[in-house]
């Protein structure tokens, strides 16, 4: 039984499909890349998976049980984190009480919240900014922030949304190291991700979608060399080139 | 931070020996009314300035907790004093409904909700005779002719409101409280049930608005719909206590209280005679002014911006305590 299964999800702003009919599942340990080019309906997945949004059909299993329906803290709670292409940092709270605040999830006192949180800033090599305002971070330690907070939750699988993007070549690296020492504490990842280099390094298996429908799905260098997907990306000519 | 406490324990000391020391009825009143206000302020302050769900209908809390207490009296037969425990009850009731209709709202929206669900109570009180009496409001005989006991019961009740936000702010509903503020949709991806924790929030501050409430039939002995449902004199007022003092601080509406009741009065009484009448008119500009220069200078009110203040009006350079 697969981590995580979508079936068949459809989702409608009025009569925009933003996804339409995408299946594809998560399995334990494993790493899948979701690629497809601007406004394929990558993040809307997302939204749909933690219920940000009500889908419009199809079914979501976490665990082999339907989360459809569900709000979205209790999606959190059942091990699903999440974190936001566009960061959303508790800006005017410390980097510190930010990931805290998320420990509180798991654990109810304030020491072991903290202790929590301690570990996981230093797991995320953010403890020399554990009491700096969130808003004073750059771009590359707020996306690190988004997945400390999420990391805090505790999630048995963790959704990442363009975690690389903005970076510059030294912290893509360090982005890359971050996520696959994720992967090796046990926790299932599905990335979002514009960037090759993050995507085909990392990821077991992509599912690339466009216009919210699936063109390809498979190995890395698969889906790279898939025409449809050069397609989607470059333009029908290359594709036949 | 032991510089604070020591001023903390004097204030403290201060306060309890005031009624002592200034035998005036005058001046014991003017510190009564500021400590409800020290109440009220802090109340809105959990909710708007830390869970950042801004309300412009404080005045339901505060009627009904004096209307329950009036009630108590006139329908009821018993002392207005049971109103001091239920009064905070039946405003977190009337929170809870409150929270179920405004809460379907965000931002701007939830501010004109609890706006108008202000006026909306203002109007059932007016127009509901068979129990509140309407505009000939509910006359009571008040317990103490001293001022005495109400001093110590508005001080007991100002010190429990802070202490307990204190203990709130924190504990994890403090850490909630904050995230919902600054982001609500991250709050809720971190796992916070953020419709439960706006709830919790207001219906703390509904509770102590309320008990504040009570305590001023107590006090004032006269309630009308116009004077505790009041949009200007109480929903506004709490907003300015809160930004004057400082929005998300602890001390701040405890601050705000004093600068605004002080203000009120120094108008009200054209600046204790000594100005002419007409001056009398002018305190609704006044508070205007005051909070244009707060919000232009004192974005975080005199409490959160404390080292601003030290450094340009008393030259001080900023400490680094």
């Amino acid at each position: 039984m697969a981590l995580l299964e979508v079936k068949n999800l459809i989702k409608a702003f009025g009569g925009l499909l933003a996804v339409n009919d995408v299946s594809f599942n998560v399995e334990e340990g494993e790493i899948v890349g979701l690629i497809g080019p601007n406004g394929s309906g990558k993040t809307t997945t997302f939204n749909c998976i933690n219920q940000f949004f009500p889908v419009t059909s199809g079914d979501i299993l976490f665990k082999g049980e339907s989360i459809i329906g569900l709000k979205t803290h209790q999606i959190c709670h059942l091990g699903i984190g999440r974190t936001f292409q566009v960061v959303k940092p508790l800006a005017r709270m410390t980097v510190l009480e930010n990931v805290t605040a998320s420990a509180f999830c798991r654990v109810n006192t304030i020491k072991e919240a903290k202790d929590a949180a301690l570990a996981i800033l230093e797991f995320c090599n953010l403890s020399n900014q554990n009491n700096k305002p969130a808003k004073s971070l750059p771009i590359a330690g707020r996306k690190r922030l988004e997945i400390a907070r999420a990391l805090a939750t505790k999630p048995k699988l963790l959704l990442l949304d363009e975690t690389a993007a903005g970076l510059n070549p030294g912290e893509l690296d360090e982005a890359i190291d971050l996520i696959k020492k994720i992967r090796d504490n046990g926790i299932s990842i599905l990335i979002v991700e514009h960037i090759m280099k993050v995507i085909m390094t990392i990821s077991d298996r992509i599912h690339a979608i466009n216009f919210g429908q699936t063109i390809a799905e498979g190995a890395p260098q698969e889906v790279a060399n898939n025409p449809a997907v050069i397609e989607a990306y470059l333009g029908e000519q290359r594709a036949q080139g | 931070m032991k510089k604070k406490q020591l001023f903390m324990i004097i204030m403290g000391i201060a306060f309890l020996i005031f009624p002592l020391v200034v035998r005036s009825d005058y001046y014991l009143h003017l510190v009564i009314i500021i400590f409800m206000w020290v109440v009220i302020g802090s109340s809105w302050n959990l909710l708007a300035g830390y869970t950042g769900q801004v309300s412009f209908g404080h005045a339901i809390f505060f009627g009904v907790g004096a209307y329950t207490a009036g009630i108590f009296v006139t329908k009821l037969g018993i002392s207005a004093w049971w109103g001091m425990a239920f009064g905070g009850i039946f405003s977190m009731l009337v929170g809870l409904f409150v929270g179920w209709v405004c809460f379907r709202l965000r931002g701007p929206y939830f501010a004109l909700a609890t706006l108008a669900g202000g006026e909306i109570i203002r109007l059932i009180a007016t127009n509901w005779e068979s129990l509140t009496d309407g505009m000939v409001g509910i006359l009571i005989i008040q317990t103490f002719k001293s001022k005495l006991p109400y001093y110590y019961i508005a001080f007991a009740l100002a010190l429990t409101c802070i202490f307990v936000i204190q203990l709130i702010m924190k504990s994890k509903w403090g850490y909630y409280f904050v995230s919902i503020r600054e982001d609500e949709d991250a709050a809720a991806s971190m796992g916070i049930n953020t419709t439960l924790y706006k709830n919790v929030s207001l219906l703390v501050s509904s509770f102590f608005t309320g008990t504040a409430g009570a305590f001023y039939m107590n006090y004032m002995a006269f309630i009308d719909p116009e004077v505790v449902f009041s949009l200007h004199f109480i929903s506004i007022m709490a907003i300015l206590v809160g930004i004057v003092g400082g929005v998300a601080t602890i001390w701040g509406p405890a601050v705000g209280a004093f600068v605004m009741v002080g203000l009120q009065e120094t108008f009200r009484s054209s600046f204790f005679g000594l100005a002419p009448s007409w001056i009398s008119q002018a305190h609704s500009l006044v508070f205007g002014l005051l909070v244009i220069f707060v919000i232009m200078f004192l974005a975080n009110g005199i409490v959160g911006d404390w080292r601003k203040i030290k450094q340009y009006v008393f030259r001080m350079k900023p400490s680094r305590l």
